[in-house]
């Protein structure tokens, strides 16, 4: 059997946030907790421990895992409400903040919606996103237009991840915000001053002796 | 910056730890010694007969917390090691570097032993008197690095270790006040056994704090066994021995001198052996590691990162830079040389 690697959805949104956090996520294995990655765990165990049930002829399924090794993905959807009659399949994502102005949340939806037409051979063509800070649940189309970003990414994705390299970071307002910061010290590689800093260190023995 | 935790040494004989739900207790003949928070401690030591449940060793696994056990006079015996931690393209890079090309990151370090070594010397000048001497060996460490920049070759950067570490033990017993008393000549460096008083305190805290920096590496993802400078030897931490050399002088052997020179430490703190081993003492061995982890709290400004850290994750700094140097995003490993 060939060795493909699947790539893990969570790393599509981890890439459209940064491609040097997922390289580090999920090449490097690194991980490291700050208070909106424990916010937003916790909120997903609430929701992945739910137990199927059905109500008004929908099933709802939590924590359903999917494989697609089409798209080369693999991962797991926060809930899957199934038409019981048809068997229609509309995923539910869950967010622990607020609607966003990118698209990131967007694409994380369309390519769950893309394993479960993978996996099932059928069309799903909506989506729906709940944001806890909202308390609003939004639907969401799944257009040609947010597929083809989405492929977009999932390519990009994989060319990352399958190079082995972790781009040098590019210091921005964002990264106060991320739970790596300390270990990808994004100041410390975006300007690399290591070479000046070892030259120094003879520099200084120079500067001693002709002070004496 | 990772957070910095209390390191308990445990030195009595015959403690039990466990864990009675989020905490440690410290059980010693069957009576509470202590108890604490576990989340509030980085690093566990046991010294001798120290018994630790499967729960507490499992917990320590867990959350990163360092196990190490060592004999009652302080030789290493073993670590408990949780889950292998993954980045295994970084150990490939760091394999393949230690391979291919050792002598950069080797130079840098040697570079920083030898400078800091100087430091000590040069410290000693400010403070105490004018000393030919410890003037004659800082002109001859001087010159080592000068030669130490241009050395290509992993034999030759090891001969300028040699060399520039003999000039500086050459005079170290010179850095021993006089009023210390007899007890603390220092004659050469010895080791397996330590065959004085000054080069038993020496190798007690060269092996305490090898061992940090071996967890340190390690939780960062590095091989503490695969190094660049220290060859290959099976049940040697040779990457946390070339760290080491960075922290010798600044960290211990300063220590060790403030320990003697402001007479913490005494001449009846010391066992000599038949053999003429000489170990510590049970009470001053706890009197060496309370000043090692006072030290651990003080912070310094980071030379290469400019920021403030406690000296206690400086080894989890350096590990920090060298996994960085060697995935690529470092052109240089910046060694630790405090200015």
């Amino acid at each position: 059997m060939p060795d493909t690697r699947l790539i893990p959805l969570s790393a599509l949104q981890h890439y459209a946030f940064c491609p040097r956090q997922c390289a580090l996520i999920h090449n490097e294995q690194a991980w490291s907790e700050n208070w909106l990655t424990a916010q937003g765990q916790q909120l997903h165990q609430r929701v992945d421990y739910g137990l199927p049930e059905s109500r008004k002829g929908i099933r709802y399924e939590r924590g359903v895992e999917v494989s697609a090794p089409t798209l080369g993905l693999t991962g797991k959807l926060d809930l899957v409400e199934v038409e019981i009659t048809t068997g229609a399949c509309f995923p539910v994502e869950y967010k622990r903040g607020k609607p966003k102005q990118d698209h990131i949340d967007l694409i994380q939806l369309c390519a769950q919606a893309l394993c479960l037409e993978e996996m099932l051979g059928l069309d799903v063509p909506h989506g729906a996103i709940w944001y806890w800070q909202t308390h609003h649940r939004h639907q969401v189309e799944l257009t040609p237009e947010l597929r083809q970003e989405t492929f977009n990414i999932i390519n990009s994705t994989r060319e990352l991840l399958n190079s082995s390299q972790t781009p040098k970071a590019k210091y921005e307002k964002k990264c106060q915000a991320c739970s790596l910061y300390d270990l990808c010290n994004p100041k410390l590689t975006f300007r690399d001053a290591s070479r000046a800093y070892v030259k120094a260190i003879y520099q200084e023995n120079t500067d001693e002796e002709t002070a004496k | 910056m990772k957070k910095l935790q209390n390191s308990l040494y445990i030195t009595r004989q015959g403690a039990y730890l466990h864990k009675e739900r989020e905490t440690l207790v410290i059980e010693v003949e069957k009576e509470k010694a202590m108890q604490v928070p576990i989340h509030a401690i980085q690093a566990i030591y046991c010294f001798g007969n120290v018994m630790v449940s499967p729960f507490l060793m499992g917990f320590c696994g867990e959350n990163g917390v360092h196990l190490a056990f060592f004999t009652e006079y302080g030789r290493f015996l073993g670590r408990l090691q949780g889950k292998q931690t993954g980045n295994v393209l970084l150990r490939q890079a760091q394999y393949k570097t230690a391979e291919l090309k050792p002598e950069l990151i080797s130079r840098n370090i040697i570079a920083a032993k030898l400078t800091n070594s100087r430091s000590v010397l040069y410290r000693h000048l400010r403070n105490y008197a004018e000393n030919k001497s410890v003037n004659q060996a800082i002109i001859q460490i001087n010159s080592a690095l000068g030669r130490l920049q241009k050395a290509i070759q992993l034999d030759s950067i090891r001969g300028i270790e040699g060399e520039a570490a003999a000039f500086y033990f050459g005079v170290f017993d010179e850095l021993i006040l006089p009023s210390v008393g007899e007890g603390f000549e220092f004659n050469t460096r010895s080791r397996r056994p330590p065959l004085d008083r000054v080069n038993a305190l020496l190798s007690f805290l060269y092996s305490v704090v090898g061992n940090d920096i071996s967890a340190a590496l390690q939780g960062v993802g590095l091989d503490p066994q695969m190094g660049f400078l220290h060859q290959t030897r099976p049940g040697r931490d040779s990457l946390a021995q070339d760290i080491l050399e960075e922290f010798r002088a600044w960290l211990v052997d300063r220590l060790v001198l403030s320990l003697i020179n402001r007479k913490q430490i005494k001449a009846n703190d010391f066992v000599i052996e038949a053999s003429g081993a000489v170990k510590l003492k049970d009470d001053a061995r706890k009197t060496v590691l309370v000043a090692l982890q006072n030290r651990k709290q003080e912070t310094v400004k980071h030379p290469f990162l400019n920021e403030d850290v406690p000296i206690g994750l400086l080894p989890h700094v350096q590990a920090l830079l060298l996994a960085r140097h060697l995935r690529g995003d470092l052109a240089e490993y910046p060694p630790f040389v405090p200015r």
